[in-house]
């Protein structure tokens, strides 16, 4: 384990600590007392590396990244894995607004709530799908213009004053899956996006992503699946397409 | 006769081609090459016929004509004259008969002004010698990037440490142009005539083909609000990242690629699923603001480790120059000006014909707001849309850029002959379309060749008139406007662009 103490050290000088540990073939890095430096885990390539945050990292968490794991055990503030590519990251507490925005590879975690705007225009290719999981509740807009991958939100903060999501959800999607545990009010969805049962195969994936997260968080699994889910999805690839015509 | 009018959909013709049948041969040539179903060949009749209403005047029949027995020609307006609303019937017709809006190509086609062509430049006659090019030293070499404050020199080193730059031979780059928008073959050429060159091509915002990686060195990566094919093997093989904010031909929305075009190869390139639309959204969901676009750019100097300048783009608009300074004071190493004159692969007609600014108005106003806010050389600025010679070239610099990209002017090296239809995708000159029966129309050596020579060709036509104002190094013409002077154009004009009238 290689231990760097974050407190009071500007992001760039700390990330550079980071990068010249990787260099120096540290596998287990853990960061102390971070307080919102930004783009923690940036652009790291190395599949075999484990970056755990104590304290509260800052926004751009694993953007590009493409292979390590960060753990925060803590909040995390915006834009967490930002076009990520590979890897993992787990929250052990909330999310700010645009997780996984572009996201294309991976998997993300949290344990409790997301802002607004989360898993906008997510996309798959091949054997890169991403997933991410979000135990608590989402802010508007999630799942705008998503192309691929797949979104699960469990709602297990949800007060019953309090919608599981925002408005505006799915708007624009045209790929990917989102299921979300309970039911989803119709009047959040916009027209590109429709709410229909998952097959027992998506089932599947769904049961073993939250099998991962009620390990993760120490959740009762049982408890979870005891609710059903269902599956927000793209009523076409093209939902644009007749909006427009061949100019002269 | 195989007649193919529908009353219900019909608009008049915008071309009419003409075969003179006495030297028509019936070779079929111009059947197999319209790739816009407007030319057919009649059996019965043993005869080549025309459906003059799909034909969209790209010429190709013509130049492959062996016989030269095909005139195309614009076809006179058939409605009685009316000032108010020619052209705007088509276009209300379009719309009512399809329901949707039209989507065009290339740039604004409208009559707007050309400052371009109201600036004369000046030579040097008796006070101060003029310099031939052609025996004497010439620089046209151009640096990218951030520049320091002030250099400290000492012990016969550089001691300042400087901030990445992109070095030019030539300052004139090619425009962002995507593998998608543009065949593979287009692509390749651009390639191959920028490292040639010294010069860099921009992989636009569809991701980079993985055979184009040989390019590294000469390629600059774009990321843009779709982050399509952008990961970290696109990101090392740049030579510089440009943020895409905004396109001249499009200022304020997205891209839209339709899933028609997401071919196989593309659909690989994008890392994007085959058939599916490719949405650019409007703005980058993470760059509401100008500290949020500095996080963008800070992070993609992370992911990079700070060895790359960062480019941002941005289509000119009304506070263009506000927004600039904004940009330089972000961190961004170089700003992208598209004027909005500038190309694109489709965008709706009302968007390309109506929003925006000149680029000559905003490279003066950014040019300026940027030197009184003491910032100028934060930031290289790049002049985009619509540069059409080397003389347009010239004049940017004068007017403030350090250098230019061209796209339009590229492709019409290329072939093509600005018909406007890369939207379709049906290009009959292979340049924008993924049609390998199309595409394979553009050879690659023929293309690179012609770019090379268009390059090399426009770098004499400016070291010559640099040389006729008595100038030697590019640098001294940069920002240089006494050496412009405006003709036809109003005072406040003038005061906008910072040139004096013709006669003072
Ligand atoms: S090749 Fe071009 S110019 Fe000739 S008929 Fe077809 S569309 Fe018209
Ligand atoms: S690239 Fe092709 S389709 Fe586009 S304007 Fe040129 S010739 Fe026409």
């Amino acid at each position: 384990m290689y231990e760097i103490d974050a407190k009071g050290v500007y992001y760039r000088d700390l990330n550079e600590r980071v990068r010249k540990a990787i260099r120096e073939h540290h596998k287990d890095i853990v960061l102390h007392n971070v307080c919102g430096q930004y783009y923690i885990g940036c652009g790291l390539n190395d599949r075999d590396v484990k970056l755990t945050i104590n304290g509260v990292p800052g926004n751009d968490l694993g953007a590009f990244m493409n292979g390590p794991t960060i753990i925060v055990n803590d909040d995390a503030q915006d834009g967490i894995g930002n076009t990520m590519n590979g890897g993992k990251i787990v929250v052990y507490g909330n999310a700010g607004d645009v997780v996984a925005y572009s996201m294309r590879g991976g998997k993300i975690f949290i344990e409790k709530d997301v802002g607004y705007r989360a898993c906008i225009h997510m996309k798959a290719y091949k054997e890169m799908n991403p997933t991410v999981v979000i135990g608590g509740c989402s802010g508007a807009f999630m799942g705008e213009y998503m192309a691929g991958g797949t979104l699960i939100l469990l709602g297990l903060t949800k007060r019953d004053d309090k919608p599981l999501t925002g408005i505006y959800l799915a708007t624009g999607m045209h790929g990917g899956k989102i299921f979300i545990r309970g039911s989803v009010d119709e009047r959040m969805l916009w027209s590109e996006a429709v709410i229909v049962s998952p097959t027992k195969e998506e089932m599947k994936k769904v049961k073993s992503e939250v099998k991962e997260f009620c390990n993760l968080f120490k959740i009762d699994y049982n408890k979870v699946m005891d609710e059903e889910f269902v599956k927000v999805a793209p009523k076409s690839t093209r939902p644009y397409g007749h909006l427009y015509i061949p100019g002269p | 006769m195989k007649w193919m009018k529908n009353l219900k959909t019909y608009v008049p013709p915008s071309f009419v081609v003409e075969r003179d049948d006495y030297r028509c041969i019936r070779c079929k040539a111009c059947v197999e090459q319209c790739s816009f179903d407007a030319t057919f060949y009649d059996e019965d009749e043993d005869r080549v016929w025309n459906w003059d209403a799909n034909c969209v005047g790209c010429d190709r029949c013509a130049a492959i004509c062996p016989t030269e027995a095909i005139t195309v020609r614009r076809a006179d307006p058939t409605y009685r004259y009316n000032h108010n609303w020619n052209g705007h019937i088509d276009s209300i017709k379009k719309r009512a008969i399809f329901g949707g809006t039209p989507v065009v190509s290339m740039g604004n086609d409208r009559p707007y002004p050309i400052y371009w062509d109201h600036m004369l430049l000046n030579a040097s006659q008796v006070t101060n010698p003029s310099i031939d090019p052609l025996r004497e030293p010439m620089e046209l070499k151009t640096f990218l990037g951030r520049k320091p404050d002030s250099l400290d020199i000492s012990d016969d080193a550089l001691k300042t440490k400087l901030a990445p730059q992109l070095e030019l031979e030539i300052p004139i780059m090619f425009a962002a142009m995507s593998y998608g928008a543009l065949s593979y073959n287009v692509i390749e050429a651009l390639g191959r005539a920028a490292k040639e060159m010294g010069t860099y091509y921009n992989s636009g915002e569809g991701g980079l083909n993985k055979d184009h990686y040989k390019f590294k060195g000469n390629i600059i990566v774009q990321v843009a609000s779709g982050r399509f094919g952008v990961h970290k093997d696109y990101l090392d093989v740049g030579s510089a990242i440009e943020i895409k904010i905004g396109q001249g031909a499009k200022p304020g929305i997205g891209g839209h690629l339709p899933g028609e075009k997401v071919s196989e190869t593309i659909s690989e390139t994008r890392m994007m699923p085959q058939g599916s639309d490719a949405l650019s959204p409007a703005p980058h969901h993470d760059v509401y603001s100008i500290e949020d676009l500095r996080q963008l750019i800070y992070a993609l100097k992370e992911a990079t480790e700070y060895k790359k300048p960062v480019a941002v783009k941005i289509a000119c608009v009304h506070n263009v120059a506000a927004i600039s300074s904004g940009i330089a004071r972000a961190g961004a190493d170089i700003i992208v000006l598209d004027g909005f004159k500038g190309g694109t692969g489709a965008s709706p007609q009302v968007i390309r014909d109506n929003i925006g600014l000149p680029l000559e108005v905003s490279l003066a106003v950014v040019d300026e707001r940027l030197r009184q806010e003491g910032i100028r050389q934060y930031v290289s600025i790049v002049a985009s849309g619509g540069i059409r010679n080397s003389m347009d070239v010239v004049k940017a610099i004068a007017l403030g850029a350090d250098a230019v990209y061209i796209g339009t002017a590229a492709l019409i090296a290329i072939g093509c002959t600005m018909c406007q239809q890369c939207h379709t995708g049906k290009c009959a000159w292979g340049i924008s379309t993924q049609d390998p029966h199309l595409s394979k129309r553009v050879n690659p050596d023929i293309s690179s060749k012609r770019l090379i020579n268009l390059l090399e060709v426009w770098a004499l036509e400016i070291k010559e008139t640099m040389g006729a104002m008595g100038i030697n190094s590019i640098e001294s013409l940069r920002g240089n406007r006494l050496n412009l002077r405006g003709v036809g154009l109003n005072e406040k004009e003038l005061e906008i662009l910072g040139i004096l009238p013709a006669g003072e």
